[in-house]
């Protein structure tokens, strides 16, 4: 058992790391709201960073690694926030020509879920297919096809909404196998992209803790600063601990049952998103609740992600249909 | 990144679970828990069929009698002591986890012959006399004295929480030898024969009701010097030597054994009725609990992960200050629902028909220790903000 990084995992970390703090500085979150989503040029570089031919074999032109690399990049995209369908376009590669190397984006709605009903789709202007999956298979759309609205405000100012009329018909590429699948391998990534968040935030609040200054000491000398940033800790290495455990039992389903650790996944990091991004927010006090500082940007982003491939309760309750098969195994 | 345990693991996994197959059901029930001579029968008698069995001191080095079992190695034992809901460590706690590591690293020769071997075996308990009425969580400010008179020290005092104190030959002592250094420094580590003149232990119940530990006054108790462990004053730093190994895989049976309760508690849900059907049937039941499982999972792969690390370092890192205030925590929000399970028959602590009260309640008023002892909740936050966030420490009076 060795479930610490290895040599080539750290060096993929850091690759991403360098490459997204130089790309996607915190500070340029603005501007990319400006750009309103996908930026083309942005979306070539990630394609050449590896981002969405990672799982994809080396013979198909792939980089060849598995799902526990693939988490690793998605919270180094979390970090920073990087905009766009990127867990659609990478769980794409196998299936629709381009998405592999940056040249097709790919979007996609998750029908297959408790919320099979609205029909929002997220960067419908910047992407050039779209997945659509239902419990019966998984459907390839044109978006240009489709007729909807943009939705003026979007809650992640990062993600344009539209709404649909209707998201029927499309070639199927997929059965019902393949849906279940991908959804399995795409709650792995977000909760990537979740671990990401929970870090970064953490990260900002306790920079922000060190230097903000009140009652002549530093706001992180008082205890009732301090435990929330260690609360905060707490969340992120079991997030950590999950993501990771997640990604290792989609490489090797020997050591676990894929869709207990998945949903653990899920479930886990999707709350130290959302509950890091609100304590950064508070920890910064009222600058937290400026559109300058970046924190509210991590909050809106965790939102959103709660809603990718089956919510935080549904992947509880998933769990809870895990430990229940388990528990009769065993007996 | 590979989870799975070796084929030498699953090795030691199949020779463990066999030997637990018998010796568990054999070694019998465990007596009722205010029975003091008895639970140290038990508990020691198991110890050392653990020690003839050769699993005794998983952790511990081979040159100690240990089986110096590799990290992974230890969780397997964990997973399947738990598994086979074997005796707790119980009486055998301290000496296993603190007195016995503290002597290997600090215990002179002498010190090491007379207590180690015994403490393995299971013939010798120890307790312990740290915390005091007036130092708890700043333990370092206690204030039971030791004077030196010829070669013995006089020690007067008051300890509190001393761990099964009525079953303990030995007890682990901290004592002043220095009012006048600055707190830290005038400490000393003394090894106290429970049999001395001058001890009174008083049981003090837990709000379970249960004895589990008591208070020691200590007047004009003569400790030979040669009891001393580490230099004199320098009892802080001994101390301290041993304090992390509690937060590191101390728990690792625990978190099985929870784990396990969980899936008792689906079996429960599907028994008890709510509105006209079966608990189970409630979604919102099912995802609360499915949360907790979901916590409970992502815990151990928070252990593994930690464990990975410190065989690389060789020692336990801070990251168990994490694991120990989310799981201590976490085991009374699963106790929590546990009790809402059995909702108006929670009244009473002894089962009602076939609703098992007495398991539940028991772990209920238990689990309301644990975000106390072996430091805070809150302690813990401040070691993970100080420590591992680098944030200002507090304004301490020296």
């Amino acid at each position: 058992m060795d479930f610490q990084l290895s040599e080539d995992q750290l060096a993929l970390r850091e690759g991403l790391r360098s490459f997204c703090e130089g790309r996607v500085p915190t500070d340029q979150l603005p501007e990319l709201e400006k750009v309103g989503g996908v930026d083309r040029e942005l979306w070539s570089e990630l394609a050449e960073m590896g981002v969405f031919s990672l799982r994809l074999s080396e013979d198909a032109g792939g980089v060849g690694l598995g799902s526990a690399d693939a988490v690793i990049v998605f919270c180094e995209l979390g970090r920073r926030l990087v905009p766009g369908p990127l867990v659609w376009t990478h769980l794409a590669a196998r299936l629709v020509d381009g998405a592999a190397d940056g040249t097709t984006i790919v979007g996609g709605v998750d029908l297959a879920g408790a919320d099979a009903q609205t029909l929002v789709v997220e960067h419908l202007d910047g992407i050039d297919r779209l997945l659509v999956v239902r419990p019966e298979g998984i459907f390839l759309l044109d978006p240009r096809a489709l007729s909807g609205r943009a939705l003026p405000v979007p809650t992640d100012p990062l993600t344009p909404i539209h709404e649909v009329e209707a998201l029927e018909g499309g070639e199927q590429v997929g059965g019902p196998s393949d849906a279940a699948r991908l959804r399995l391998e795409g709650a792995a990534l977000v909760s990537g992209l979740q671990l990401g968040i929970a870090e970064a935030t953490l990260e900002l609040a306790n920079e922000y803790a060190k230097g903000r200054e009140q009652f002549g000491q530093p706001i992180g000398q008082f205890q009732a600063v301090k435990h929330i940033l260690a609360d905060m800790f707490v969340r992120q290495e079991v997030a950590r601990a999950a993501a990771y455990a997640a990604g290792a039992t989609l490489d090797d389903p020997r050591v676990g049952d894929v869709q207990r650790a998945v949903s653990v996944a899920k479930t886990t990091a999707g709350e130290a998103a959302v509950k890091n991004a609100r304590a950064g927010i508070q920890v910064h006090g009222g600058m937290g609740y400026t559109w300058e500082v970046p924190a509210h940007y991590y909050l809106k982003r965790a939102w959103g992600l709660e809603n990718l491939f089956g919510t935080g309760d549904e992947h509880a309750e998933q769990v809870a249909a895990c430990v229940e098969r388990a528990s009769h195994a065993s007996l | 990144m590979d989870l799975r345990y070796s084929e030498s693991d699953e090795k030691f996994r199949a020779e463990l679970r066999a030997w637990l197959n018998e010796a568990v059901p054999a070694h019998g029930s465990a007596p009722a828990v205010n029975d003091w001579p008895a639970r140290r029968a038990w508990d020691t008698g198991w110890q050392k069929k653990l020690f003839d069995a050769g699993y005794a001191g998983i952790n511990w080095p081979k040159e100690y009698g240990g089986r110096d079992a590799s990290l992974t190695e230890q969780l397997v034992y964990y997973e399947e002591i738990a598994r086979a809901d074997a005796p707790y460590v119980g009486v055998n706690f301290v000496g296993l986890l603190h007195g016995g590591p503290t002597l290997m690293v600090e215990g002179t020769p002498e010190q090491k012959a007379a207590h180690i071997p015994y403490i393995l075996d299971g013939s010798q308990v120890w307790c312990q006399g740290f915390s005091e009425p007036g130092a708890g969580s700043d333990l370092a400010s206690l204030q039971t004295r030791a004077v030196r008179d010829g070669d013995h020290y006089v020690v007067n005092g008051h300890k509190i929480w001393c761990s099964f104190a009525q079953a303990a030959d030995y007890c682990e002592l901290l004592v002043r030898t220095d009012p006048d250094a600055p707190k830290h420094r005038g400490i000393s580590w003394l090894i106290m024969p429970m049999d001395a003149d001058g001890i009174d232990i008083r049981p003090l119940p837990t709000l379970a009701g249960e004895g589990e530990f008591s208070e020691v006054f200590l007047e004009d108790v003569r400790i030979p010097v040669e009891n001393l462990v580490g230099e004199e004053n320098d009892g802080w730093r001994v101390t301290n030597v041993t304090l992390r190994f509690e937060r590191g895989t101390a728990f690792a049976s625990d978190m099985i054994s929870l784990q396990r309760f969980v899936g008792e508690l689906i079996d429960l849900a599907k028994r008890v009725t709510r509105n006209d059907a079966s608990a189970w049937q409630d979604r919102a039941l099912r995802v609360e609990l499915g949360h907790l499982a979901a916590e409970l999972d992502a815990l151990w792969a928070m252990v593994k992960l930690s464990v990975c690390e410190s065989s690389k370092t060789g020692v336990p890192g801070l990251g168990g200050s994490a694991v120990k205030l989310f799981y201590t925590e976490l085991y009374q929000r699963v106790s929590d629902l546990a009790l809402r399970l059995l909702g108006r028959a929670g009244a009473s602590r002894s089962d009602v028909g076939s609703l098992p009260n007495g398991m539940i309640l028991h772990r209920m008023l238990n689990s309301i220790s644990l975000t106390i002892a072996a430091g805070t909740s809150q302690i813990q936050r401040n070691i993970i903000s100080e420590r591992i966030l680098g944030l200002p420490r507090d304004r301490r009076p020296r």
